[in-house]
């Protein structure tokens, strides 16, 4: 309207207006599911209550009850969070090794390097599950004739099998580490790195010292990325455990709640998992970002 | 009014508009009972499936003529993803068949899911239910009331080499302990060769193990169904299934976490000299390097020269409650799994008819089939007619139980004591 001055200090609804259309956007897809999934983990809802064979009725914190009573449950938390805590460390590792290691070789090499990861980062799961299962066969893969173990099967053990799902992990989620680090050492200003190396400082020292703290914001968001990832996983394990291991040895909380909403139709006891899931995530990533705050960090 | 107020009036709106209970079909019977219009019909796809279709095509011709004015569509539906699909169909009746094949032990879980019409009347008003045999019988039957016709039986025996039992000079085996020990000969003589192939996954070629050893399942009756895997006698069949498990006949590292097909896969390509297959493996095994070089006996008991309870399983054909065409549906159910049509499918596609006379003629035409009619014959069992026995299954009970003891993590008890468990907290909820 002419002649109307905008208000002053901020405190219109204007921001609120500009937002609205993400938010809505965002409630739609993200809340509401979230909702729907919170409300089923208080109903008993199986396959009679979704076909109409028996009412829906409330539960209250029964789900929740069954699921903490049980054994089982805790088991596959520990080992979901154990094994996501080393996938995490592994991914972090080999990622920022191999994105230093980018910038100290020639062009060629950066390329092929650069072209093999990107080629493990585009594999789809299931595939590059599938090739490793193969290359491990007790049978007929390469890797136990290479190493001479005869007819060994990795899948066997409990350890064996979450090692080798491990390693899948890794080399399929290290390029996403690796190419974003890589960006982020491209844009430390290269006098600094030369100032470090002057004063004699060693490779190692740069890193810890110089590379490490300017690239926290980035290191940050990959390792929160990868705690999300990897806490989540779950192609990699349904395909080369067969659903979760010998006698579920190898189940993570996320193949755990598969096995129960869709495998035995207990919607309900599912969701009351993926609600733990969710707030198991909320909670690691809201510490870690307040831990980042108070040393005075900002995103 | 302000944004925020407005916004917050925007999200109640959504909220309330969209919130209240998860989706839930409104899943009775349709109360209709048109005599004319489209039948839909779900049948499964079989490996290879053109001589069951042709069968079928002849039912549904005889239909039509019998009912002017209708029309069938038949839609053969994927193994692998039926549990889906019948889902599904029970969640959106408006989209779902009227009739349907589905396996035996899927009966007492869509009775409870709702997806079943209860069709007591009319079985026993059918003048060729009874010859159908009480196994069979049973495994339509849930609470005293039927829900479908059964389609065909399928029963497992015992596949052996007679090449490799030739070369090693062995006599086929007449009881479970010379079956162990014969195993383990042959496996020390070609270890090359796996004794008796068995999975940790295959439930079906397990169970005979604990029955045979006058073990059970579960006892009681619907509703009040209570594990009885932890009884003495279970637990005696467990270690005789898993004993087998080892290097000395199948290398845990790679039996426990194989299944029935794996098992007959390693018969059929040759890895095995025995195994524990069904009358519908026989294709998968005339396909591999065994044709030709196997025979087939009932799989044996205890007592030498018995013959162990084996797993009736197979298929039934249902009439959904959903169906707006009852009388005809039930009608083009019977002719489905009529005698005659039993004894076609038979011949076409090699399965066993639920009838026992129609058997006794196809056993007289195909001596193939003759072990798993007198495996029939000597008595089989049948899973709880619990909706719980779904739950078990997918939960993978068994399968875990069996894998826990063969890879050493549980002793027999204590594997046997959980699943007893699991199995009595499934009861529990689901009846």
């Amino acid at each position: 309207m002419p002649g109307t001055a905008p208000r002053p200090g901020g405190r219109s609804g204007a921001p609120w207006l500009y937002l609205a259309p993400a938010l809505v956007v965002l409630g739609g897809l993200l809340v509401y599911p979230i909702y729907q999934l919170g409300l089923i983990s208080f109903l008993e809802y199986t396959q009679a209550q979704v076909s109409g064979g028996e009412p829906t009725t409330f539960q209250g914190f029964g789900n929740y009850a069954e699921l903490f009573g049980d054994g089982e449950f805790w088991r596959v938390l520990l080992a979901t969070v154990v094994f996501a805590a080393a996938c995490v460390v592994s991914t972090l590792a080999v990622g920022c090794a191999l994105a230093v290691l980018l910038t100290r070789v020639r062009a060629v090499p950066r390329l092929a390097l650069m072209l093999a990861a990107l080629g493990a980062w585009a594999t789809p799961a299931v595939t590059g599950s599938t090739v490793w299962l193969l290359l491990f066969d007790p049978d007929f893969g390469p890797v136990n004739r290479m190493l001479g173990l005869g007819d060994h099967s990795w899948t066997y053990g409990r350890y064996s099998a979450f090692l080798l799902v491990l390693l899948e992990v890794v080399w399929c989620s290290f390029p996403f580490v690796m190419v974003t680090v890589y960006a982020g050492i491209r844009a430390v200003p290269a006098e600094v790195l030369e100032a470090a190396a002057l004063d004699g400082a060693s490779q190692w020292r740069i890193w810890r010292s110089v590379l490490a703290p300017m690239l926290r914001p980035i290191l940050v968001v990959v390792t929160i990325q990868s705690v999300i990832w990897d806490f989540k996983v779950f192609t990699q394990i349904y395909v080369m455990t067969n659903g979760g291991g010998i006698a579920g040895q190898n189940l993570v909380l996320n193949v755990y709640a598969y096995q129960k909403a869709f495998a035995s139709s207990q919607y309900s006891l599912g969701s009351a998992i993926g609600v733990v899931m969710l707030l198991i995530l909320l909670a690691v990533t809201l510490v870690y970002l307040r831990l980042l705050r108070r040393q005075g960090e900002e995103l | 009014m302000k944004l925020p107020v407005r916004l917050a009036v925007l999200f109640t709106a959504m909220a309330a508009a969209t919130a209240c209970a998860p989706q839930t079909s409104g899943n009775s019977s349709s109360g209709k009972d048109e005599k004319t219009g489209t039948l839909r019909v779900w049948l499964f796809q079989e490996v290879n499936n053109k001589p069951k279709e042709q069968v079928v095509d002849a039912v549904l011709a005889d239909f039509r003529k019998a009912h002017a004015d209708t029309r069938v569509t038949v839609e053969y539906i994927p193994v692998e993803t039926r549990a889906q699909r019948i889902k599904a169909a029970f969640n959106d009746p408006a989209s779902a068949p009227d009739v349907i094949e589905y396996g035996n032990t899927d009966t007492a879980g869509y009775v409870k899911d709702g997806g079943l019409e209860d069709v007591t009347e009319e079985f026993g008003a059918w003048d060729e239910a009874k010859d159908a045999d009480p196994t069979a019988r049973q495994s339509v039957t849930v609470d005293g009331k039927v829900y479908g016709a059964p389609y065909f039986v399928g029963v497992r025996a015992l596949y052996y080499r007679t090449d490799v039992f030739e070369e090693l000079d062995l006599e086929v085996p007449r009881s479970m302990d010379e079956l162990a020990s014969t195993a383990k000969k042959v496996r020390a003589a070609r270890p090359d060769l796996y004794g008796i192939a068995v999975g940790g996954a295959y439930t079906y070629g397990a169970m005979p193990f604990i029955w045979a050893n006058g073990g059970a399942l579960a006892t009681g009756k619907s509703g009040s169904y209570a594990s009885a895997i932890d009884s003495a006698a279970a637990q005696k069949g467990i270690k005789a299934y898993t004993s087998l498990f080892g290097d000395d006949n199948c290398p845990a590292a790679k039996c426990a976490g194989m299944g029935g097909n794996d098992t007959v896969t390693a018969f059929a390509s040759g890895k095995a000299a025995m195994a524990i297959g069904g009358d519908f493996s026989h294709q998968a095994v005339e396909a591999g390097k065994a044709k030709g070089k196997y025979a087939v006996v009932p799989l044996p008991g205890v007592k030498p020269g018995s013959i162990a309870p084996a797993f009736a399983g197979g298929n039934n054909i249902g009439v959904l409650k959903s169906t707006s065409h009852r009388t005809l549906a039930v009608d083009l159910m019977k002719r489905l799994a009529s005698k005659e049509t039993q004894g076609e499918l038979f011949d076409a596609m090699g399965f066993l008819p639920t009838f026992t006379d129609v058997r006794r003629q196809a056993a007289a035409k195909e001596p193939f089939v003759k072990p798993f009619v007198d495996t029939l014959a000597a008595g089989t069992e049948f899973v709880p007619a619990s909706p719980a026995w779904a739950q078990i299954d997918s939960s993978l009970v068994l399968p875990t139980m069996f894998q826990e003891v063969v890879s050493g993590k549980k002793d027999v008890g204590a594997a046997a004591g959980d699943a007893a468990r699991k199995m009595n907290e499934a009861f529990g909820s689901a009846g």
